[in-house]
């Protein structure tokens, strides 16, 4: 039996200290279970305060129209979908790390994929408000769902990349919530079976939905998440593809370019796996986590960041070229003149892109740095800020000179209720994710039980004796036997 | 769904490596094990038990087709009868450009199914009351229940299971609604098998 625990001693630990599963439940739980610190009312009233500027930003827009916000002649996106994809971009890690992982059979997200995939959906949510907000009148936001309708034979265009979005967003925002939920299931159950109070166990019981362990129930639920794991992998590369058919199809200089779908999805990966370590650095400190979210957990996620963030490099560089070797004037001017001259009106944003995505990154390939906590978190916070300026320089470097100097825009600032809107979807995503962290189990509790016996601390000492075991006596035995 | 009260003969198991031997010796025993509930999933369980596969991936397949075929057809129609936009002299059958929906709403329906298909099988639902047999199933115990016949001696069942490794073991009585022992006709009993586990 003891060889099917068996596990390599040189992979590291995913769950340090002497653990056993009950220990793994008190954990995780009992946060759940305790008042809320100081901290974290601090943390959600702030968040709370944020979301209310960002409703009243909203209700200025709303009321007085979109000329509430600094969009000019030729800028007819500005911030507002520079946030819309960054946050787009952001929500990617998640599913990242609870589907592609999930295929490629990496034990270690299961420390991580659970407050990830949280993650995604409150960052779609987020995204999603940018679009719809910008449409002006927006009491007629259900236009863009294409249904038989009294305006005569009017349909939505389906060859347009915008209905694309509409489709892409959404039904990766639904995919997602669904993955999460059935994902959720057992661990709500968990609560539910532990809770003292009766209210406790009336609204765990009514969000756990019944679930009671049964063997079938686990076996139909490990079927479904292998294949909603499947559904999401290529859902999540479509979605930021589509975000960049946005662009892509346009014939504006600097977005006319085949590479954008690749590098658009690297570069979601990128900052969404940066946002993840913002997000966890501080999640296993707050519920001293740390034994479940491990400097190994971080390394792994830094070996991501390192990866993407270079293929982001490479497309920056590849694009560059193109320009130049592609004889297109305009293409070239807008590369030459509207990004790459530091001297030109918006060429300060290009540097800082450059070097926030492309050459900071690179430090992560020293162990030390990519171990080290609080480098790490500075720089997720540099990665964020540069994937941000990413998306502005593509959006503004191009639009702000159009085929016509006369109509070329003065300098472009953003109003104060334009901030006040970004800085409301932060106040929206952390406010979700502070009742998040309240309400529910941060880390997949039975995914992290079933690794528990192959990459727990105290098993991992035992693996030693398997090791000395006879693994063909093993198969016969116990192999062979068991089919 | 055959309603009514039933008993069970309950035992705790609190680890898996005794849990799968005592599998395997309750079924050659006889018994007819209603359910093993479990804190997570564990592989290997379900064949040791004798349940047949899902076939949940197959019901996702077909929903997921049903998504294609609907994306296809319905934007086939508007763009080509109801509503055809002449965009620069292209062919208004523009395949190319409805892929990105399609693809969409392939998955979008595929997942909607299954999830909904999974949670109609297992009889999950808000505000559904079930039996429980034990409330660390949930947290750290492999609780295994025995669903006892009017010949079945309880206190030999609870011996057994006691002498196969159980660390508690009890008798329960529940009423099994329409989401208890769906599926244990499929299990085939153990001295039917030919081979054998």
């Amino acid at each position: 039996m003891s060889l099917l625990k068996y596990e390599s001693q040189i992979r590291e630990p995913l769950v340090n200290g002497n653990k056993n599963y009950h220990q793994v439940t008190e954990d995780i739980i009992s946060p759940i279970e305790m008042k809320p610190t100081r901290l974290w009312y601090i943390g959600f009233y702030i968040s709370v305060a944020l979301l209310l500027f960002g409703v009243y930003s909203i209700y200025r827009e709303v009321t007085y129209g979109v000329g509430q916000w600094n969009l000019n002649k030729t800028i007819g996106w500005g911030w507002d979908i520079t946030n819309f994809v960054w946050w787009v971009g952001i929500g990617h890690a998640g599913t990242l790390i609870s589907a592609i992982l999930l295929l490629f059979r990496q034990g270690w997200r299961t420390g991580v994929n659970r407050a990830a995939e949280a993650m995604t959906i409150f960052a779609v949510m987020c995204a999603g408000q940018f679009p719809i907000w910008h449409m002006g009148r927006v009491w007629l936001a259900f236009f863009i769902m294409p249904y038989p309708n009294s305006r005569g034979p009017v349909w939505v265009n389906f060859n347009s990349p915008l209905l694309w979005d509409v489709f892409a967003i959404s039904t990766y925002f639904t995919v997602s919530l669904l993955f999460w939920y059935s994902g959720l299931l057992p661990d709500l159950a968990t609560v539910r079976d532990r809770a003292k109070t009766k209210l406790r166990k009336l609204l765990y019981g009514v969000a756990s939905f019944g679930w009671t362990g049964s063997t079938k129930h686990w076996q139909r639920h490990e079927s479904l998440s292998l294949v909603l794991a499947g559904l999401a992998t290529p859902l999540v590369l479509s979605v930021h593809t589509i975000v960049s058919f946005d662009f892509a199809t346009s014939v504006v200089p600097g977005w006319h370019t085949t590479i954008f779908p690749p590098y658009f999805v690297a570069g979601a990966i990128f900052s969404g796996f940066a946002m993840v370590q913002s997000l966890m650095i501080v999640l296993r400190k707050v519920f001293g986590l740390q034994d479940y979210i491990t400097l190994g957990h971080i390394e792994a996620m830094n070996k991501v960041i390192v990866l993407t963030g270079s293929i982001v490099g490479i497309a920056y560089i590849t694009e560059l070229f193109i320009a130049w070797y592609g004889q297109n004037p305009y293409e070239w001017y807008a590369f030459k003149e509207n990004r790459a001259n530091l001297f030109s009106p918006y060429g300060w944003s290009y540097y800082l892109m450059m070097f926030c995505n492309v050459v900071s990154p690179q430090m992560f390939w020293f162990k030390k740095l990519r171990r080290n906590i609080g480098f790490t978190f500075f720089m997720s916070i540099i990665v964020n800020i540069g994937m941000w300026y990413e998306r502005f320089v593509i959006i503004v470097t191009s639009t702000y000179r159009d085929y016509l100097p006369s109509s070329w825009s003065t300098y472009y600032t953003p109003s104060i209720y334009e901030i006040g809107f970004y800085l409301g979807t932060f106040g929206l995503f952390f406010t979700c994710f502070f009742l998040f962290a309240k309400y529910f189990p941060v880390i997949a509790l039975a995914e992290i039980k079933s690794v528990l016996k192959t990459s727990g601390e105290n098993y991992k000492r035992k693996m030693t004796d398997i090791e000395k075991e006879d693994a063909d006596k093993f198969y016969i035995e116990e192999v062979e036997h068991a089919h | 769904m055959a309603g009514g009260i039933k008993k069970f003969v309950v035992g705790c198991f609190d680890d898996e490596a005794v849990l799968f031997p005592a599998v395997k010796s309750v079924r050659r025993a006889g018994y007819k094990i209603h359910d093993v509930y479990t804190p997570f999933p564990i592989h290997g369980l379900d064949h040791a038990m004798g349940i047949r596969e899902t076939s949940l991936h197959t019901a996702g397949f077909i929903y997921g087709i049903t998504g294609t075929a609907t994306a296809l057809t319905c934007i086939t129609w508007i763009f080509t009868k109801d509503w055809p936009l002449n965009i620069g002299g292209k062919p208004y059958f523009a395949l190319p450009a409805w892929i990105p929906i399609t693809f969409e709403l392939t998955v979008l329906f595929a997942a909607v199914g299954m999830v909904l298909t999974f949670c109609y099988l297992c009889q999950l639902s808000p505000f559904v009351k079930k039996h429980h047999f034990h409330l660390r199933a949930t947290d750290d115990l492999f609780v295994m229940a025995i669903e006892c016949t009017n010949k079945t001696n309880d206190e030999e069942v609870q011996a057994f299971l006691q002498k196969a490794g159980a660390v508690e073991v009890n008798v329960q009585v529940a009423e099994t609604g329409w989401w208890l022992g769906r599926y244990d006709r499929e299990q085939k009993l153990y001295r039917n098998l030919e081979k054998g586990y």
